[in-house]
């Protein structure tokens, strides 16, 4: 792997954002709006049921980290779409990069820019409404790995969608998040979900997340052991999302659509 | 080229076929450009010209054949061959949103440049592009963008470099330039370009050779300057509305 070549991506993506602030905004504004709302929340939560339970800690605690999950997971395609939006594949795919080397570049800007909505997050929320990281400990180590993990799964299998289906289908991308969460038990128990849901829960390495969160939270006892099974679950997600892009790419070149992603509009 | 000795060729297609289904876009073509040579590739629309080009530039597989540039197979070593070609077409244009230093900064990681910030100043002069360097693609001219979209083709020093129509869209004062500093760097560099254009009054003057392309098959190829003589045409536009019109009459030969 030659590491310029991803740097270029990634360089690429800092010169978008330095140069614009409609991109640059974003990284700040929609976490601040849902810190804001969801602190509030957690306050009003708060004085009607006597603060007999955190919700602080546990709701928008859980809303921080579904949040730098779907960051992550945008970071990845957003980077992806510039090349979409400025019809660059040609230019990209013409020249000595490799696939590996085109998602590390895109990896490497999501967490970039995710990290900086990671700061943002926690200073609103630690300085506006008292969310304390010395509540969930070391684990809020593995907790940010796995969700970090995850989100860059997501992001890749995301762009591949878009690279073989065309431009248009970046709107099954969005959602994706939101499509996960009622399963990924981010708001509530895993008890809380049918049978059928909490099947499909377990396969999704952030509901490991939120469930140890809210064990620490209550007090209960929790495993760490269960994170190192959900890093390993979402290294997994990353693996099959590589895959996953690698093969939708060898079917791009086989049947041309790289070259026709530039040269005329995909539908 | 003529009465030079022959040198080791920088691009060698061999019996390249392409293949969607029933349609045979590229019928098993041979060619090979030599450094210092600038062919011309000819042919009506859907001809095979950008299919063969997309083919070369690895971003199009083959259904059969191969392709060496500088002598290394791009189906085994994709990246290592791509390093040694550079493109520009007038339908992949550089990102508008970037600026014109930081889109050759980029392509430069991408295809491994030394020294950059030397070759760029010495490329943002030779495309007279040195007061748009901080100027983003997507407000410039047709022209301009054309310039900054060759200027990023020479950036590697390639040895094979493909040139997609690469004056089309422009003033005719601004296409002379841009074929006089193109003829330039192939001189100083000894570059091999494979060269599309649907101006033959261009053809004649910047290549040395040229191949028509129909129904993705050669069926002719020489000096643009001496072809129509020898078909008792007067001009090469003649000659390429002759083979366009009656195909199988060369295909015949």
């Amino acid at each position: 792997m030659n590491l310029r070549r991803l740097f270029a991506i990634a360089l690429r993506q800092f010169y978008l954002l330095r140069g614009s602030a409609a991109r640059f905004l974003p990284l700040f504004a929609w976490v601040t709006i849902d810190m804001v709302l969801w602190g509030f929340m957690t306050k009003y939560l708060n004085s009607v049921t006597g603060s007999r339970y955190q919700f602080v800690p546990a709701l928008l605690g859980a809303v921080l980290f579904w949040d730098l999950m779907s960051r992550v997971m945008q970071g990845v395609t957003t980077a992806f779409f510039e090349d979409v939006w400025s019809r660059n594949f040609l230019n990209v795919f013409a020249s000595p990069i490799t696939t590996q080397e085109y998602i590390g570049g895109l990896l490497v800007s999501s967490i970039g820019t995710s990290l900086v909505g990671l700061v943002f997050m926690v200073l609103v929320a630690t300085l506006a409404f008292g969310l304390s990281f010395a509540v969930y400990g070391f684990l809020a180590i593995p907790f940010v790995l796995v969700l970090f993990l995850f989100g860059l799964a997501l992001g890749i299998a995301g762009s591949a969608i878009v690279l073989r289906l065309g431009p248009a289908a970046e709107w099954f991308v969005w959602p994706i998040p939101a499509l996960l969460s009622p399963f990924a038990a981010v708001y509530y128990p895993l008890t809380t979900l049918p049978e059928w849901m909490r099947w499909i829960a377990r396969l999704l390495p952030p509901s490991y997340v939120f469930e140890g969160m809210r064990a620490i939270v209550a007090g209960r006892a929790f495993h760490a052991t269960v994170l190192f099974g959900a890093c390993a679950l979402a290294l997994v997600y990353v693996l099959l999302a590589y895959w996953f892009f690698a093969s939708v790419f060898r079917y791009a070149v086989k049947t041309g659509l790289i070259a026709r992603y530039s040269a005329e509009s995909v539908s | 080229m003529a009465g030079q000795p022959p040198s080791n060729p920088v691009l060698v297609v061999q019996e390249l076929r392409k293949h969607y289904g029933s349609l045979q876009a590229v019928k098993g073509i041979d060619f090979q450009v030599c450094p210092g040579e600038v062919v011309g590739l000819l042919g009506l629309n859907g001809a095979g010209k950008t299919t063969t080009i997309s083919m070369i530039l690895g971003v199009l597989e083959p259904t059969s054949g191969s392709i060496h540039i500088n002598g290394i197979d791009l189906a085994r070593h994709r990246s290592r061959a791509l390093a040694q070609t550079n493109f520009a077409a007038v339908y992949a244009p550089l990102p508008g949103n970037l600026t014109v230093y930081q889109n050759l900064h980029v392509f430069s990681l991408l295809y491994g440049v030394r020294n950059f910030a030397q070759r760029a100043e010495a490329l943002l002069e030779q495309f007279d592009l040195a007061r748009f360097r901080n100027t983003k693609c997507g407000v410039l001219s047709s022209g301009e963008q054309t310039r900054v979209g060759l200027a990023k083709a020479m950036l590697n020093r390639p040895c094979v470099l493909l040139l997609d129509e690469p004056t089309a869209s422009i003033d005719p004062a601004s296409a002379r330039d841009i074929r006089h500093t193109i003829r330039t760097f192939v001189r100083e560099s000894g570059v091999g370009v494979l060269w599309t254009s649907h101006n033959m009054y261009e053809v004649e003057e910047v290549c040395d050779r040229v191949l028509f392309l129909s129904h993705g098959d050669i069926i002719l190829e020489g000096d643009p300057k001496a072809l129509p003589g020898q078909h008792g045409l007067r001009t090469l536009e003649e000659l390429f509305i002759r083979v366009a019109r009656e195909p199988w009459e060369w295909e015949a030969q």
